[in-house]
């Protein structure tokens, strides 16, 4: 009985283990880093804890980091930039995903795992060379222009590549599987006897659809959306070779103060604002549907 | 035959019916007809196509020949949700996401009806089956018995012309299901809308339906009432699954004024039966009801039908017993007898020797 108690303790206690070391205790670095100011030498930024100016050792915290980024226009724009980007796409994914999700779920038994293995498959190949292709397939000369030129449909290219679609297009097309996979769950596990009942009440298919089935995959397009929308707002690679220079997404900020500024406290206070600003108001949201879902 | 209700011509037609699934067919060239205000049973092992033929009757199964006429109109081409007939799911397929009240009240808003006249329809039935002070709840936060009032109410809500019920009982322990059975036949002669039950469990069949058709591979085997189909079994089939029965297999020996002998083996005396006229020599079965059998430790005067064995187990199921009586023959036969009489009587006790006896009516002839 004890040594039951303590085993699964053991087991509940390594998962944390692991967000506590790899997730947590990162995090708090980061925080610190958000607090200190740049300085030159390695690290780049000045210890949280030593002598102020009258050589005594104390807490040299300051928000300047923070005051920074609420002060400077072009932070927030990037990240409101970042929001919207990254509901528009979540809104393809929704739109796309859902009836690829409601198709797959109603197909015969035998079919399922082949489809579902067709919406995973994408993830063979890395990440950022399936973002690459799209490069050869948007550019002025890429595959889609030439094929239309060569059909005669148009006589210049069409801009595709470098603005917003291709952002929008590129967020869509690498997080439609995330989005797919939890309605999918969903939808799979919906009774189909509630759709008879429904027909039987009176309710034709059509009908049935907004009162039955898509009210009970509520969670799903929940779970969904949150799954795709909180890395796109974060997304860095998708902005960077399909976005051009003009696009402006808060990814792509943090890694130029990062990485080109060498700014680390400030790149820390933006990741940090940046999660406090997507985790507040998706936990809020979470627990509003959870209300509503008691059973 | 005379039907239940108004009579007349009748409610529901099923005309040739027939449903093929990969070739099988479930249902096969099924026909009856079934009056205005019946409660109806299709009785059944599971498997004899009976929920097959409830289907086809709410429109979620096509026919693949035959015709379905409720009040003279034909269904073939009518989809589900444009049938005169409302249809109670065995897992009940209430809506999770629905108050008990938005769930009675779904049928009526597709149909549009004004709002008041929703609100007080589906306060009437829920008040009719008890669950007025549930109808905020949702699915989830009611017990088994309570989700099958809310399923009925739901399915009666828009005044079907036909009410259809798939098991709906099955869900339930013992003792509820009981308690529903009466309440069942209650709401039905209150609402006097024509029920068609599908049932697996034949003493449910029989205490709430007015009749009941037995089903049997994709075929219905008998119509009746149930005392007819208990009483006068049509098949061996019909007589086992109904009630507990003794069949002996046997041949008619002599055949005279309704009147039949039928040497049956391991038995060295004919046993006398009445009956349709069989030429002598034709094989057949008889069915003898355990509580027909009438069990003494003494030898009985002037009993038509006699034979001895040893009694080799007795079940005490309260209101009556149940014996296993061994014949010389090896065969086991069952009787009952109510524990008012034998707790009376003097006691046959396990290993005893015992007189079986049993009237000439007793038995029932079947050839089939």
């Amino acid at each position: 009985m004890r040594e039951g108690r303590a085993g699964r303790r053991a087991v509940i206690a390594i998962p944390y283990l692991w967000l506590l070391l790899f997730f947590m205790v990162p995090f708090a670095i980061v925080l610190k880093i958000s607090f200190a100011e740049t300085a030159l030498g390695i690290p780049p930024f000045t210890p949280l804890i030593g002598p102020d100016d009258d050589g005594k050792t104390s807490l040299l915290a300051s928000l300047a980091n923070y005051r920074l980024i609420g002060d400077d226009f072009l932070y927030l724009r990037a990240y409101l930039n970042s929001l919207k980007f990254a509901a528009g796409a979540t809104v393809c994914c929704l739109l796309i995903g859902y009836p690829l999700a409601y198709g797959i779920a109603r197909a015969p038994r035998a079919w399922r795992g082949l489809l579902l293995m067709l919406v995973i498959l994408p993830f063979w190949t890395s990440y950022l060379i399936r973002v690459y292709a799209w490069i050869g397939l948007l550019k002025g000369n890429g595959i889609i222009n030439n094929l239309l030129i060569w059909a005669g449909l148009i006589g210049d290219p069409l801009p595709l590549l470098n603005n917003a679609f291709a952002v929008y297009l590129g967020l869509t097309y690498s997080y439609l599987p995330y989005m797919i996979l939890p309605l999918y769950a969903q939808l799979e596990k919906l009774d189909p006897t509630l759709l008879e009942a429904a027909a039987d009440l009176g309710c034709p298919p059509s009908r049935a659809f907004w009162n039955v089935t898509l009210p009970l995959s509520l969670p799903g397009i929940a779970a969904g959306c949150l799954l795709v929308f909180i890395p796109m707002v974060g997304e860095f690679v998708i902005p960077d070779l399909l976005g051009g220079p003009d696009t402006l997404m808060i990814g792509k900020v943090l890694w130029d103060e990062f990485f080109t500024n060498r700014d680390w406290p400030v790149a820390s206070a933006l990741a940090v604002s940046m999660l406090v600003l997507v985790v507040i108001p998706m936990a809020l949201l979470r627990k509003h549907l959870g209300g509503g879902e008691a059973r | 035959m005379p039907l239940g209700g108004d009579g007349g011509a009748p409610y529901l037609r099923i005309e040739g019916v027939t449903k093929r699934f990969a070739g099988h067919a479930a249902v096969n060239n099924v026909s009856l007809d079934i009056g205005r205000g019946e409660f109806f049973a299709l009785l059944g092992p599971s498997g004899c196509g009976k929920t097959t033929l409830l289907r086809m009757l709410a429109g979620f199964e096509r026919p693949d020949a035959g015709a379905i006429l409720i009040d003279g109109q034909d269904m073939a081409q009518v989809p589900p949700y444009l049938r005169p007939v409302n249809m109670m799911f065995q897992s009940y397929a209430l809506f999770p996401h629905m108050t008990v009240a938005s769930n009675v009240g779904f049928g009526l808003r597709q149909d549009k009806r004004p709002k008041d006249e929703i609100a007080t329809r589906v306060s009437k039935v829920l008040d009719l089956v008890h669950m007025g002070r549930h109808a905020q709840r949702k699915p989830g936060q009611l017990s088994g018995g309570e989700r099958q009032r809310v399923a009925l109410a739901r399915a009666l809500v828009k005044e079907p012309k036909l009410l259809l019920l798939d098991e709906p009982m099955a869900a339930l322990d013992r003792k509820l299901r009981e308690e529903t059975r009466f309440e069942l036949v209650r709401i039905q002669n209150r609402v006097g809308i024509t029920f068609i039950m599908v049932t697996h469990d034949q003493e449910e069949a029989m205490t709430t339906a007015s009749r009941v058709a037995v089903m049997q591979s994709g075929n219905i085997v008998q119509v009746g009432t149930p005392r007819e189909v208990y009483e006068q079994p049509a098949t061996r089939f019909v007589a086992d699954f109904i009630g507990a029965v003794n069949l002996f297999d046997g041949k008619v020996v002599e055949a005279r004024d309704g009147a039949v002998s039928v040497i049956v083996e391991g038995l060295d005396v004919p046993i006398q039966a009445q009956g349709a006229p069989l030429a002598a020599g034709t094989a057949v079965s008889l069915a003898i009801r355990p509580e027909k059998i009438v069990l003494t430790a003494a030898k009985p005067e002037g009993a038509s039908n006699l034979v001895q064995g040893v009694v080799r187990e007795i079940a005490y199921r309260g209101d009556l017993s149940t014996y296993r009586i061994d014949l010389p023959s090896q065969k086991a036969v069952r009787a009952t007898v109510p524990n008012i009489d034998r707790l009376a009587g003097p006691a046959v006790e396990v290993g005893q020797q015992a007189w079986l006896s049993w009237s000439v009516s007793a038995p029932v002839v079947l050839t089939q």
